[in-house]
């Protein structure tokens, strides 16, 4: 019993870092219907630009988030503006998959090329401190790091429901059409909408930097799991991701404790499916999209 | 659609697969087979990719969990012995056919999804395949990898058996796909492709032929796989269950053409030589794949329709365009009776 509460209290640490990865997706599908193959390399980009400010500068990886979100943020508005604006073809569904795997990959590439493909992680002096908590250990970093992924979602929910800009990605997510009859302007909601996406990324970049060893093939694994969480959680929905992530986060932790660590990530694609069998739409998804 | 079989068409495919045969016979060296047989694998891949994600309509990123599946199955049964060479060949058809049928629940649970989340569904089989293979260690060796017996062929000619599996693996895509083409296969596909909704609606049995193009495509590329494994001897999980070997389908059909005869086949032959050239002119250093994403997103932006509808579609212009110039000239001719004939001539 002990044990499992211990990997109960590890899922949800580790399922809110998830939820931030996975907001900022399934935020980028609820304005433009597009999913972002490169929120996992993304991530990657945000923990190895704080591995090298932590190893170069010496600046604590929760402080470099101030520099890694402006980059990643006028990266993702980049992308958006650059590769994925142009594409204004029927099917824009397929080709944004197609054009975000190959950033995935280019962005992949670069890092191969920079960093090499040896597994690295961030250590910071406070990194395998824990606090024991009714006899339950609890890793500062990775509290810390849950503690920063729920403020983060609580801007993202602030910006959301309190600007003038929200209610524009509100309307967009809610009909792009009429939204745009009644002044957005689509071609900005979208880029600042991607690049909030990716911001979030390297926020979750940053601390998923400390918590695990990485290299610039571990988008892979990162993208599986994110794709299942806002599949999930019903894709453009934000909260489902939360909840889905959060979900995932306990189940795959528990299997690992109870069976083997081999299995945690292959519990999250059975959910999944399990799921689509009786819902294809996902948890928490609109009625129209994607689903018979 | 048109899927007629014009003598034209015949004599192209004819000329093609003779080409095809005749390039070893003639004596081509072995680095020229060597991509050559990559490159058809890939032509087989894209075409049999094709029928799912063209013709249906159904962008499946997972396909590649097929091909590592054949590819086990090669290497698990024939990690001792290949019994004088080629009765792994003769099993490829069992394979295809097992793997077909297997593919039959996945596809029917995916496919209950539409477009972007069924390439996210599909997506996710890779990853559980790759997770298998890396962590059924008894059967597959896991990291190690496994290993096929070497093929007792003559060091002359040891890629012909190869090659020449890989076009009749090619030609038996490509016939399968110009089947499609002429049967109430295609045109149900089409429809589904269209508008599946609709289509439900008129009575055409949607799951059912999209269930028989998906397991057809996942037995094909199981069959590619499987010739893959015996050629390179050594199975390992990455290179197997590759994602990039799924994008390299998506990728070539997409250039050449989706939903096309020759489409995948075009972009196969383009591709997959540039490809080889890239991974040499940048050897080991990952910037190949910076390259590679590269051609990638151009071909995203400047061909999304690909190459083949592309190419169709300015010869069809130019007609309706000389069209339109006939009838404009037929419509100022009879004020000058001396020119009509001439025009219409």
């Amino acid at each position: 019993m002990h044990a499992l509460t211990q990997a109960i209290i590890l899922g949800v640490l580790t399922g809110g870092v998830y939820a931030l990865m996975a907001s900022g997706q399934t935020l980028i599908f609820g304005i433009m219907k597009v999913v972002n193959l490169a929120q996992g390399v993304l991530v990657l980009l945000g923990a190895y630009l704080t591995y090298t400010l932590f190893t170069h500068l010496g600046m604590d990886p929760f402080l470099s988030v101030l520099v890694t979100t402006p980059i990643l943020f006028l990266v993702g508005v980049g992308v958006q503006w650059v590769l994925l604006r142009p594409l204004h073809s029927d099917d824009v569904a397929q080709l944004s998959l197609l054009v975000t795997f190959a950033v995935a990959l280019g962005i992949e590439g670069i890092l191969s090329f920079v960093y090499g493909a040896t597994l690295t992680n961030v250590q910071p002096s406070y990194a395998n401190s824990s606090w024991t908590v009714f006899g339950y250990q609890v890793s500062v970093v990775r509290f810390a790091a849950f503690g920063l992924s729920l403020v983060m979602l609580g801007v993202l929910y602030l910006i959301l429901q309190r600007t003038k800009f929200g209610r524009s990605v509100r309307a967009t997510v809610q009909n792009p059409m009429s939204a745009q009859l009644l002044g957005v302007n689509a071609e900005r909601v979208s880029a600042i909408g991607f690049g909030i996406g990716t911001a979030t990324a390297a926020v979750a970049g940053s601390v998923f930097g400390m918590l695990n060893s990485f290299n610039p093939g571990s988008h892979y694994d990162l993208i599986s799991r994110l794709l299942t969480i806002v599949v999930l959680g019903g894709l453009g929905s934000i909260g489902g991701a939360v909840v889905a992530a959060v979900g995932m986060g306990v189940a795959s932790s528990v299997v690992a404790a109870v069976a083997s660590p081999i299995w945690s990530d292959f519990s999250f694609f059975v959910v999944l499916l399990l799921v689509l069998l009786i819902r294809p739409r996902g948890l928490f998804g609109a009625q129209t999209r994607g689903a018979l | 659609m048109t899927g007629a079989i014009t003598r034209v068409g015949l004599l192209r495919a004819g000329l093609f697969f003779l080409l095809l045969i005749a390039i070893p016979l003639l004596g081509a060296p072995g680095w020229i087979l060597n991509t050559l047989i990559f490159t058809i694998m890939y032509a087989a891949l894209a075409s049999s990719w094709n029928l799912v994600g063209g013709y249906a309509g159904y962008p499946s990123l997972g396909h590649v969990a097929f091909f590592g599946i054949g590819a086990y199955s090669i290497g698990i049964l024939f990690s001792d012995d290949v019994f004088g060479g080629f009765v792994p060949f003769l099993v490829l058809p069992l394979i295809g056919l097992a793997v077909g049928l297997l593919s039959l629940p996945i596809g029917w649970v995916s496919m209950r999804t539409r477009a972007d989340v069924f390439a996210i569904v599909t997506i996710t089989l890779l990853f559980i395949t790759q997770t298998l293979a890396f962590n059924l260690k008894s059967l597959t060796g896991g990291a190690q990898g496994t290993s096929v017996a070497p093929a007792p062929f003559g060091v002359d000619h040891y890629d012909w058996p190869f090659y020449f599996v890989m076009v009749i693996l090619l030609a038996i895509a490509m016939g399968i796909s110009q089947y499609f083409r002429r049967s109430k296969i295609g045109l149900s596909l089409a429809t589904v492709r269209a508008d599946e909704d609709k289509a439900h609606g008129v009575g055409v049995r949607v799951t059912a032929v999209k269930l028989i193009a998906f397991g057809v495509s996942a037995g094909l590329v199981a069959m590619a796989g499987g010739a893959w494994a015996y050629y390179v001897g050594f199975i390992y999980p990455q290179f197997a269950v590759d994602p990039l070997i799924t994008i390299g389908m998506v990728l070539m059909t997409f250039l050449g053409g989706r939903a096309t005869l020759w489409g995948p086949v075009l972009g196969a032959f383009i591709l997959v030589p540039t490809q080889e050239y890239f991974a040499q002119a940048f050897g080991a250093s990952q910037l190949y794949l910076v390259a590679y994403a590269a051609v990638f997103l151009l071909i995203m932006l400047f061909l999304p329709r690909g190459i083949l509808p592309s190419i169709s579609e300015r010869l069809q212009r130019r007609r309706d365009v000389g069209a339109v110039e006939k009838a404009a000239a037929q419509a100022v001719s009879p004020s000058k009776p001396g020119t009509k004939v001439a025009v219409q001539q």
